[in-house]
């Protein structure tokens, strides 16, 4: 195929072409990536959100590129503007029939914008339609829930200005919201006991980690120690003492903040300094609107959502036969804030309140 | 003189050779001398290995795959808190007592081997103490401290990833270990021994050549390899060890990496409970001036 020219001249002229091609590659190789550096950008660049003093270390690293691309379902979520009632408008209870009590004072063309509104926002369109369904009875507590969360869980919700919550944000358009979960310990198939038998699996509950895995029915429905520190240099007590916070104590309060920092894409540093997990003199404002959190989250779970076990048919209850659960991933699906902080509440004076709606 | 040929006569068991081997040290391959204690160490040693496995697989249903999928997850757990220093049941961390028991024995037949090989050798008991150091840090995490702390529990899981979970919860517990002065020192030998070990292999390489691989003739008869590797040392950081002494500091800073450690792991829960408040008392640790996360907050985020 090649010349004969050429392929005796090669025969001739023995030459080792290896050691100097790995060198002209490497060094060709590599001028042409720190070309491309700086040219192109770093592809896989980070910005850092600082979160405590100089010195510390603490910061909160996050990619551009999700940074840019922001939470996709902030695009849907779906809104009207509120009618402020005029006098003589019909209300609701005298319109349907079928017209739940707390929904009952609205005028119909409010009741009509939110039932609608609440179709979409859940994916179900049988909600109020007067049929016998789960769904609608599901839905009248899930209504008092999301009043009480805007109004007697002000400080979290509204932690930075007004951006409340109404049914999409734990919905997003789906019938059964995302990052619900369910009881999960002892775990499936295990023949032991005590907290051998509640961990070292890679389940749901414990983010595929060993850690317990009943951190979240233990300490976020259960109202469960979650502080394991002993505030003195020396405090007595053993392991097998009532009330003490063992190791095994301390790996699910691990688990359950593993948890929180997965359900809001930040890392330890977002609440805590990290030399002193316990010391609150050294914590970020986060760690008190998280703390505010988890009260809101066990009082979901224990007063709204555990009660509705017996109204959901079996398909939707775990395999230990418990109510779907609520907790940081529901609402806030990996950000910060749920939908980056978008306002949703401020169409919805109906939601906002236990009391009556005040429209503007 | 061995002129009939009776080397061999004492040799037991037939050495093997392999090429493979011969890349990374010595070609030859055994003869491996157990005796009793070997024996001894290696049944122990399965029965924990077996109970351990065995353990993990019921902890699975004995699914085969799962078991292999869930490996990394997978433990044999102390017992629950509750039951102190009593035989717990065992599906609750008797498995691990019983286990543990094997370990323990098996253990320390090994090192009563290094102890009696060295000896039957006419050697020091260099291997046998460095050994029984580290049996000091397995001692004071499965035996002392469960005992001073007046529960099994404390002792940490058979497990890939749970023993690494156990050593971060244990860290956290107890108000940050870092702050516990014997961690330091813990660290600093630990990460002393890898200096110490790539400074001593490199100078050792580095004068071949000069014959300062006969290391042991160039501790009693100092020849050219010794005083260029001394000279290089000394230019470079005024300072240098001797061909005998480099090896003691290298047995003192392994030796004392679990020594120190063992204190420190001993001393935790037992003595102090929250390592970073004893620090501050101590004026061990800065406190820092300042309040937490102000403008940082109005930055990016998600």
């Amino acid at each position: 195929m090649l010349p004969k020219w050429f392929t005796n001249w090669n025969k001739e002229n023995p030459t080792n072409v290896f050691g100097p091609g790995i060198i002209v590659g490497v060094v060709g190789g590599a001028v042409f990536v720190a070309a491309m550096i700086v040219a192109w950008g770093q592809p896989f660049a980070t910005a850092s959100t600082q979160t405590g003093p100089r010195g510390t270390g603490m910061s909160i690293p996050e990619f551009k590129s999700a940074l840019a691309e922001g939470d996709p379902t902030i695009g849907t979520f779906i809104t009207s503007d509120p009618i402020p009632p005029q006098p003589g408008d019909q209300l609701a209870r005298d319109a349907y029939e079928e017209a739940p009590e707390i929904l009952g004072d609205l005028t119909v063309a409010n009741y009509d914008r939110l039932v609608e509104a609440m179709r979409l926002w859940t994916g179900i369109p049988t909600l109020f339609n007067g049929e016998d369904n789960y769904q609608t009875t599901v839905a009248m507590r899930m209504i008092e829930m999301t009043q009480n969360l805007n109004e007697g869980w002000d400080g979290h919700v509204n932690a930075n200005g007004q951006v409340g919550v109404t049914c999409a944000t734990c919905h997003r358009g789906q019938p059964v919201p995302s990052n619900i979960w369910f009881d999960n310990t002892p775990l499936p198939n295990t023949n032991m006991a005590g907290f051998a038998a509640v961990q070292n699996r890679a389940s749901s509950t414990s983010g595929a980690t060993s850690l317990p895995s009943d951190a979240l029915s233990k300490l976020l429905a259960d109202y469960g120690q979650i502080t394991v520190h002993d505030l003195e240099s020396r405090v007595a007590g053993s392991p097998s003492d009532e009330g003490y916070q063992a190791i095994q104590h301390t790996e699910r309060t691990y688990a359950l903040m593993n948890y929180f920092a997965n359900s809001l894409g930040v890392n330890c540093n977002f609440c805590h300094n990290s030399r002193a997990f316990y010391d609150t003199a050294q914590v970020t404002p986060q760690w008190a609107t998280a703390s505010l959190g988890i009260g809101m989250v066990q009082e979901l779970n224990t007063e709204y959502l555990m009660p509705l076990v017996d109204v959901y048919p079996e398909e939707r209850l775990g395999h230990l036969g418990d109510a779907p659960k609520a907790a940081c991933a529901t609402c806030h699906k990996g950000y910060q804030q749920p939908y980056n902080g978008l306002n949703v509440i401020k169409d919805w004076p109906e939601l906002a309140t236990t009391g009556t709606p005040e429209y503007e | 003189m061995d002129n009939e040929n009776n080397m061999m006569a004492e040799r037991m068991g037939q050495p093997r050779y392999s090429t493979l081997i011969g890349w990374v040290g010595n070609a030859q391959l055994g003869p491996i001398y157990l005796g009793y204690f070997g024996v001894i160490s290696l049944a122990t040693g399965l029965l924990w290995f077996n109970i351990v496995g065995i353990n993990m697989l019921a902890q699975v249903g004995w699914d085969i795959p799962e078991f292999i999928r869930q490996l990394f997850w997978l433990a044999l757990e102390p017992p629950s808190p509750e039951y102190g220093l009593t035989m717990p049941p065992l599906n609750d961390g008797g498995w691990y007592i019983i286990s543990s028991f094997f370990l323990l024995v098996s253990v320390c037949s090994w090192w009563l081997r290094t102890y009696l090989l060295a000896e039957q050798h006419k050697m020091g008991k260099h291997v046998a103490w460095a050994f029984a150091s580290a049996i000091w840090l397995f001692l004071v995490l499965g035996l002392f401290r469960p005992i001073l702390m007046g529960s099994w529990s404390e002792a940490v899981p058979y497990g890939i990833f749970p023993h690494l979970d156990w050593t971060t919860a244990f860290s956290i517990r107890y108000g940050n270990l870092y702050y516990n002065p014997f961690h330091c020192l813990s660290i600093v030998f630990l990460y002393g021994s890898v200096l110490l070990f790539a400074m001593h292999g490199a100078t050792i390489l580095a004068v071949t050549r000069q014959g300062g691989d006969r290391e042991l003739e160039q501790i009693v008869d100092r020849g050219t390899a010794s005083e260029r590797a001394g000279l290089f040392w000394r230019w470079t950081m005024g300072f240098n060890a001797t061909m005998e002494g480099i090896h003691r500091w290298a047995w003192w800073f392994a030796v004392l990496t679990p020594i120190t450690g063992g204190i420190g792991i001993l001393l935790t829960g037992t003595v102090v409970d929250n390592w970073f408040i004893w620090a501050q008392e101590h004026h061990f640790a800065p406190v820092y001036d300042g309040s937490y996360g102000y403008e940082a907050f109005n930055g990016e985020g998600g």
